[in-house]
């Protein structure tokens, strides 16, 4: 069997206020879970949890493989966009996927970083650093370094958030890809967002 | 292919990789050497007016130093955690790098700026303050060096753990005054031994001290610090 994600009865409460509470799902290789809910329903607390940055109050994800795998592969395994995941402001483009890369102990391989850029058609010849980047720019560089390890988990929160109809077409693309190549998971309140799923997690039924 | 390296050497390159982002980062934006400069030319200068060139006992002159170096530090060296939560970034570093490699990271990073600011302060303050005579080099070398890294292992992860509270401007110094004290009391004598001659047996208690210092806020620092970074 593939790689797996499972969700165990996951709970989340702040400041004594429940969040979502009886989280569990199951996705596998070559899925998409969406996650879907208003506002304030917890879809960016649940995409932290399955991204390993935020401890649930109550429950467990289990990732295939979990225990055989040290700190970085288990890091390794996790791509993310999402709005409130900053990129290095000081530093160009390129710089930040060397660092995405050199953080996560991986060699870095500029002429793979150049072709993501394109990928995600920003020019790699820029140099300067990405605080002159559009909103618009600065989330494709967050789908560049999201990609730069291959991840075989890809999670998207708010995908399309700040695009134009290029880059819209550009993401759509990238999730197709993944869905053939591992997981993709989509946290969104715009339905539109996502063209097809296989499992959904609707957080307004999960109080 | 990358996936084979060992975990040792993936560890090595992002504890480099996350100095390398702070250095980088810190000769571009300037803000803690910008502010740990200005903090110790004002202080040494507020010093020398109040001192008026009357010469001051060795005493006195030991403490005044490690006041500079205590508060300096404060104003600088907690950048390195701040500027991740302030510019949104401690989420991008948490979700590439362990907790180990991103602890070593920044405390090598404050070890080198900690180091920095010493030896600035400690060429002022001698060229500076009338009366601020060293009668045992190696033993000053050696106590400003351990002074210099207690400091910093210090600060690094007291600065982890203000880094997400509102208050961090007082907070910073408020923690960070009880977990230095030990330290500070032994610097300032050790300090004052060597101005006043002393040899290396006469002050072997004070760097059994400053040894266990660094010893212990270092393992301890490693061992909590992925509580303190995760949530």
């Amino acid at each position: 069997m593939g790689l797996t994600i499972a969700a165990e009865n996951l709970r989340q409460v702040f400041n004594r206020q429940t969040i979502f509470s009886k989280v569990s799902f199951t996705v596998g290789e070559g899925t998409v879970l969406l996650i879907a809910g208003r506002n304030g329903s917890g879809k960016s607390t649940l995409v932290k949890i399955l991204c390993g940055v935020l401890t649930p109050t109550g429950g467990k994800v289990t990732i295939d493989g979990d225990g055989a795998l040290d700190q970085f592969a288990r890091k390794a395994r996790v791509g993310l966009v999402a709005p409130y995941l900053q990129v290095y402001e000081e530093f160009s483009a390129l710089e930040n996927l060397h660092l995405s890369m050199t953080l996560r102990g991986f060699r870095s391989d500029p002429s793979a970083h150049r072709a993501l850029l394109e990928r995600v058609a920003l020019d790699p010849k820029r140099r300067d650093p990405v605080r002159g980047f559009s909103s618009g720019m600065k989330q494709r560089l967050k789908y560049a370094m999201a990609l730069s390890h291959h991840p075989p988990i890809l999670v998207l929160d708010e995908p399309m958030s700040n695009l134009d109809a290029d880059g819209t077409a550009i993401v759509r693309s990238i999730m197709e890809d993944q869905r053939k190549a591992g997981i993709l998971v989509v946290a969104t309140n715009d339905l539109t967002d996502c063209d097809r799923w296989d499992t959904e997690v609707n957080l307004n039924e999960q109080r | 292919m990358n996936n084979a390296d060992r975990y040792s050497t993936r560890w090595l390159r992002a504890t480099t990789a996350v100095f390398l982002k702070d250095w980088h980062s810190e000769l571009r934006t300037r803000y803690a050497i910008s502010a740990l400069g200005m903090f110790v030319i004002t202080t040494i200068s507020i010093i020398l007016f109040s001192l008026g060139g009357e010469p001051a006992s060795p005493d006195v002159l030991s403490g005044m130093l490690w006041v500079v170096l205590f508060f300096a530090a404060m104003s600088g060296l907690s950048r390195t955690f701040v500027m991740e939560e302030e510019r949104g970034t401690a989420m991008t570093v948490q979700l590439q790098s362990p907790p180990s490699a991103v602890y070593f990271g920044k405390l090598l990073f404050n070890l080198v700026l900690g180091a920095g600011l010493t030896l600035l302060t400690v060429v002022l303050y001698a060229l500076l303050i009338n009366g601020f005579v060293i009668r045992s080099y190696g033993l000053f070398a050696a106590v400003i060096a351990l002074g210099s890294i207690g400091l910093a292992t210090a600060s690094t992860i007291i600065a982890a753990i203000i880094a997400r509270a509102n208050t961090k401007g007082t907070l910073y110094p408020v923690l960070s005054f009880p977990i230095l004290l030990p330290l500070l009391m032994t610097v300032i004598k050790a300090t004052r031994m060597a101005s006043e001659g002393a040899s290396w047996s006469d002050a072997g208690g004070e760097f059994q001290i400053l040894v266990s210092y660094i010893v212990v806020v270092m393992t301890t620092s490693y061992l909590l610090f992925e509580y303190i970074w995760k949530d």
